[in-house]
């Protein structure tokens, strides 16, 4: 069995400006694997570039056996991948009901009880908070707003940028809870970029170090908190 | 004290700009122009402003600390009111013609035509987010798509009404692929720019549209294929209801077709809002990268919202050949944008009953103004007023905009501002800026 996603040699650019340099990664089925690196590292752009906006200048990205390197980014959404996007970026003015619903829209979905109700159980807080407009939300509450979003089209491979940004240690603990119960009880593969080094190796299986672009390291989530570099680079100071 | 020499700054600057406006007038004498002055309509104005100012500064304090709750209730009223004012408003329209005063169903013909447009408007303003400031080209499109077909293919009213739509949207399109990039002030720009080539290109393009000479003869809409025709010949309503052809016959015809035009496009709007589509509007007015994430196909969605937004200013735009007989391009300029946009602004962007109300004010209340003016002028037989009183229908922009700044101080968003929720799970509540405020929404 292939893996779920895989990148080989993807490079991509804004502009004149190269911010991923020949990237590596393999994401197995059921695997929750997290991705670390500093300010500017391109965590985000890889992350969009899998998205296709912007597009992979060169290599290969494959989902499911299927090269989707230069299709439009809808028609890539709907291939079951759901993406969280970094600052949230959810929709203000509009209720969280029907944020929700935004997020099924995509996979053409018309039964959205089930994912409703999946995404109440894992978040009680926004069933609470149902008819309120999403700009009203608390900062950790946006941000579940925005994860239960992008699981309401029920998706093989989810996308999270920066799920911790901004939030309170003990929120961060909620979310990060939430998606190890959903990878385990719907074997749902999560690729998470992440800046909390520290809780994200942890939740991970596996993690990729990012820096200038590049891949420099790469392990289960155990091997790379072990080693020493990692620890100085971005673990000083101690998260634990 | 402080209120005093505030309102005294402020009669003084009123002073400044008023004394060119309302206290220099020129009248033709003998050798040219003559500069009148009117220092008494002047001092009136001045003394107005310096009223003004001390009344709202006395107010200041007041409701400074009850504002809050009071907008909140006030935000609850008018949505509660709405559930009354829907149904009354609909009635009014609908009986509007019984009254037999033509002027009465002239003026409301212009407002609904307004009406339309700026729910046509409101679809690509209000639900897709995108600030488009020529939409009279659309306008013009449909008017000259229905007066070309009728005068050189004689065609009628109701087989050209969709050809109309179908090529203003077409239009919406072709407007709508350059500008996919574009947001905010460069689409706004974009637009405008759009409108202007619109109506410059009618102007100039004689051989097909005669230029600024307009089309003349441009045929009336039937009613199942029976003409309002004076005559009284076969095949003309007269004829078939065997009554006296009038004038009136046609005009009250016409204006239950503009009334149900206006019906279609707001129930197509309401219906669309419960979409997918509509959804997807409203979401890429929020956040365009946050549509993109979620598989939306940003492009399609953008054009649908161009393309069917200008199908109902392209419906209107017949709508309005088909009742003038007659259009030139001076009837398709930037103000008509103008109005329009302003109409959806002042309504509050979104609300379908903010709009109606808001079209109803500014082109039924400046015309209702106008009349009141010259009433007032001609109850003031004091000579102190004499050189004023005639000249007071020509206050009534200054009124207008006077009145349009004060209610974008009062409401910044709109008249009706609160909005009901398109989807709601359990219980429809109102979301309301006073709620949303406290962090109630």
């Amino acid at each position: 069995m292939t893996a779920l996603l895989s990148l080989t040699g993807v490079t991509a650019f804004y502009g004149a400006i190269q911010a991923l340099r020949g990237i590596d990664l393999t994401v197995e089925r059921g695997e929750i694997v997290t991705l670390i690196g500093a300010n500017g590292a391109g965590k985000s752009t890889l992350m969009m570039t899998i998205c296709g906006s912007p597009r992979a200048r060169d290599g290969q990205i494959v989902h499911d056996g299927q090269d989707i390197t230069q299709w439009p980014t809808h028609l890539i959404m709907r291939r079951r991948i759901a993406q969280a996007p970094e600052g949230r970026r959810i929709f203000n003015r509009m209720t969280v009901h029907e944020n929700l619903l935004m997020g099924a829209e995509v996979a053409g979905r018309t039964d959205t009880a089930d994912g409703l109700e999946q995404v109440f159980t894992l978040f009680p807080r926004l069933k609470e908070r149902i008819g309120q407009r999403g700009g009203t939300l608390s900062g950790g509450e946006q941000q579940m707003l925005a994860i239960g979003r992008a699981l309401m089209s029920r998706p093989t491979l989810l996308l999270l940028d920066e799920p911790s940004l901004g939030l309170a240690p003990l929120v961060v603990r909620q979310i990060f809870g939430a998606i190890r119960d959903l990878n385990r009880t719907t074997g749902l593969t999560v690729l998470l970029v992440e800046q909390n080094a520290y809780q994200a190796l942890r939740l991970a299986h596996r993690g990729y170090v990012l820096v200038n672009g590049s891949i420099t390291m790469a392990g289960t989530g155990s091997e790379l908190l072990a080693r020493p570099e990692i620890r100085a680079a971005y673990l000083e100071g101690g998260h634990a | 004290m402080t209120a005093l020499r505030d309102a005294f700054l402020s009669a003084l600057v009123a002073l400044g700009l008023f004394a060119p406006l309302v206290g220099l007038v020129t009248t033709s004498g003998e050798h040219g122009l003559l500069l009148e002055l009117r220092p008494i309509a002047t001092a009136v104005v001045v003394g107005l402003v310096f009223l003004g100012r001390l009344i709202v500064l006395s107010r200041r304090g007041r409701t400074r600390t009850a504002s809050a709750p009071s907008n909140r209730a006030l935000a609850e009223k008018v949505s509660k009111a709405g559930k009354y004012v829907t149904p009354l408003l609909l009635v009014a329209a609908v009986a509007l013609p019984f009254t037999g005063s033509r002027y009465y169903i002239d003026l409301g013909t212009l407002v609904l035509t307004y009406i339309m447009l700026g729910w046509g408007l409101n679809i690509v303003v209000g639900l897709a987010g995108l600030l488009d400031l020529g939409y009279v080209a659309f306008y013009a499109v449909g008017a000259y798509s229905f007066a070309l077909l009728a005068t050189n293919f004689g065609l009628g009213f109701w087989t050209c009404l969709p050809l109309a739509g179908i090529l203003a949207a077409f239009a919406g399109v072709m407007l709508g692929f350059p500008v996919l990039r574009l947001r905010g002030d460069y689409l706004a720009i974009v637009t405008l720019a759009f409108g202007e080539i619109i109506r410059v290109v009618l102007i100039n393009w004689v051989s097909l549209t005669n230029g600024p000479n307009g089309i003349t003869g441009i045929p009336r809409p039937t009613l199942f294929g029976l003409a309002f025709s004076m005559d009284g010949g076969p095949g003309t309503i007269a004829d078939f209801f065997n009554v006296e052809p009038a004038v009136i016959q046609r005009i009250v015809f016409l204006y239950y077709v503009i009334l149900g035009l206006a019906l279609l496009t707001n129930w197509v709007s309401l219906r669309l809002r419960r979409m997918p589509l509509g959804r997807a509007w409203e979401a890429l007015r929020e956040d365009e990268v946050a549509c993109r994430s979620l598989g939306i196909n940003v492009r399609n969605t953008k054009l649908t919202a161009f393309g069917i937004g200008a199908m109902f200013g392209g419906f209107a735009g017949a709508f309005f050949a088909t009742r003038q007989a007659f259009i030139s391009p001076e009837s398709f300029t930037f103000i008509e944008s103008a109005t329009v946009l302003a109409i959806v602004v002042l309504g509050g962007l979104g609300s379908q009953l903010g709009v109606a109300l808001a079209a109803i004010v500014m082109v039924g209340g400046l015309e209702t103004l106008r009349d009141f003016l010259s009433f007032l002028g001609d109850q003031m037989n004091s000579p102190l007023f004499s050189g004023i009183a005639s000249e007071l229908p020509l206050y009534r922009m200054l009124i207008f905009g006077l009145a349009l700044v004060v209610m974008m101080v009062l409401r910044p968003r709109g008249l009706v501002s609160g909005r009901t929720p398109s989807v709601a799970l359990h219980k429809v509540r109102d979301i309301a800026p006073g709620l949303v405020a406290r962090g109630r929404g």
